[in-house]
């Protein structure tokens, strides 16, 4: 270990290239490291948001703008996490990179969403000790505490079987497509550009979803009641989606934000379309109350027990290495 | 002109005398030599995913879009740009991020799509073409893809999700060969 406690791989090769032991020193891939050129990918601090021009326009709040993006962001992030659980464990090789690939879109998203957060108003970004190489966006995933994730509860609660996996995505994905199809024309070309990539990526999302929730509500027994069940345990987290926040309310006047409550009834025309073709009735749940006198929900930074858990696992490896280097 | 030329290239002897011209044509074919990191029959250039080589300042500056939001291919692309353009005489060539347009299938070039079929990759068909909201299509994507190996478009799609996000997952009826696809988008 060097001073400041960098850890550091040290190899040496004999002249047949054989790594060279050095005892408690010796690390299973340091072989990885002989040619390094494209040894990893994805392993580099860098600016996702390089040469983009961050500045803020005209007539808008930056400060709304970061809110809005972190609000985007956690979304994106919290869901990702959660739907790459999956992997490893889906019914079958097929589906089970088909959830990864979409937690890694909206992997992307979200860092393309915490950078732009950060890049909008600084004081968002958690400080960490001098000399940290952990980059904004990183910083914003990763040290910041449930009361700080400004994520929609339906992103963060439990999985379930698969029937509850796609139908989770089928109504995120949704409702996520109407928003981004209106964020598209947001004046903040940024965030116009983030969400012009996302309509791309999250319309296989919801055709995948959508298609998955007709074939097993049409497919057996078992798999329509399982199909059921997990609609009808997600959905007091629907009308939460469309319910909106005063900073919602903010960027929305300012023409860089969208409202939620205005997309609810082209989402639930397009929800319907897929109950419709599954033969299934949409769910009659009232939704899920908020916490505390003002009713707090995910937009207000106050969530469910298992946000705090899914929170523990993402960031316990960069909480326990703030100075880093990966 | 050569005076600034000097200045900005003082390190590498190939290109400390030569006009911006020269450079660009330069820069544009050691940036032309990089290949995609996920599929190395493609260079960045028959991908689409780069944009533009110019000089700003007396430095080159390259132009990238990302495929795919989350795209972990993104800094390797810009690490092998920035080597490439280093052992070409240009050491402090900058790479930029351009998000707008959003990348294309479509800016797969001629030559991409048949290098693509070469390596037993099926290429993109025309990216859907979109006004107004997404429509929500619950039957299987429809595509005209023929197998890789035996030409048989009798083919079924196994998943719309592959080895990389930019690929979906085919596999032939006839001689039953699985192979890629590159989705439209």
């Amino acid at each position: 270990m060097t001073a400041n406690n960098e850890p550091t791989i040290h190899v040496e090769h004999d002249e047949a290239g054989t790594n060279v032991d050095h005892g408690d020193h010796d690390n299973a891939y340091s072989g990885l490291l002989v040619n390094d050129a494209n040894w990893a990918f994805g392993t580099d601090f860098e600016d996702p948001l390089a040469g983009v021009d961050t500045t803020v326009p005209d007539g808008v709040d930056a400060k709304d703008l970061g809110a809005y993006c972190l609000m985007l962001g956690d979304d994106a992030l919290v869901f990702s996490q959660r739907i790459s659980e999956w992997c490893s464990n889906a019914p079958d090789l097929e589906e089970d990179i088909a959830l990864a690939n979409i937690a890694l879109d909206l992997l992307g998203q979200a860092r393309l969403l915490l950078a732009r957060a950060a890049a909008a108003d600084p004081e968002l970004v958690p400080e960490l000790p001098e000399g940290s190489p952990v980059p904004d966006e990183d910083r914003l995933a990763f040290f910041r505490n449930d009361l700080g994730f400004r994520n929609v509860r339906l992103a963060e609660v439990p999985n379930g079987d698969f029937a509850e996996a796609v139908a989770k995505i089928l109504i995120y994905s949704t409702w996520r497509l109407s928003i981004f199809e209106r964020l598209t024309d947001s004046r903040d070309t940024v965030l116009a550009a983030i969400a012009a990539k996302g309509v791309k990526e999250m319309s296989y999302h919801r055709d995948f979803a959508g298609r998955w929730v007709v074939t097993l509500a049409r497919g057996t027994e078992e798999s329509k009641s399982r199909l059921v069940t997990a609609l009808n345990g997600l959905w007091p987290l629907w009308s939460e989606l469309f319910e909106t926040h005063p900073v919602e309310t903010a960027v929305a006047e300012a023409g860089i934000g969208v409202d939620p409550a205005t997309v609810a009834d082209e989402a639930s025309v397009i929800l319907d379309q897929v109950f419709a073709a599954a033969g299934i009735d949409r769910p009659e749940r009232g939704g899920l109350a908020g916490v505390g006198v003002h009713g707090g929900k995910g937009r207000d930074g106050l969530h469910t027990e298992a946000l705090s858990k899914l929170l523990a696992e993402m960031q316990v490896v960069a909480r326990e290495h703030p100075e880093g280097q990966w | 002109m050569v005076t600034a030329m000097l200045e900005t290239y003082p390190t590498d002897t190939r290109t400390a005398d030569i006009t911006d011209a020269e450079a660009i044509d330069r820069a544009w074919a050691a940036a032309e030599r990089v290949t995609d990191p996920e599929m190395p029959m493609l260079t960045l250039l028959d991908l689409g995913v780069l944009r533009d080589v110019t000089i700003e300042n007396g430095h080159v500056v390259t132009t990238i879009t990302p495929t795919y939001s989350g795209c972990p291919a993104m800094a390797t692309m810009r690490d092998d740009l920035q080597r490439e353009l280093l052992e070409a005489g240009f050491p402090d060539a900058e790479v930029r991020v351009s998000l707008t347009p959003a990348w294309t299938s479509d800016w797969i070039t001629e030559r991409g799509r048949q290098a693509l079929k070469d390596a037993g990759i099926s290429p993109p068909g025309s990216a859907p073409v979109r006004t107004g909201p997404v429509a929500l299509t619950l039957m299987p994507t429809r595509r005209a893809v023929t197998c890789v190996l035996c030409g048989s478009d009798n083919v079924r799609l196994s998943s719309e999700f592959g080895a990389t996000a930019c690929k979906a997952m085919y596999q032939c009826n006839d001689c039953l060969e699985p192979f890629d696809h590159v989705k439209e988008i």
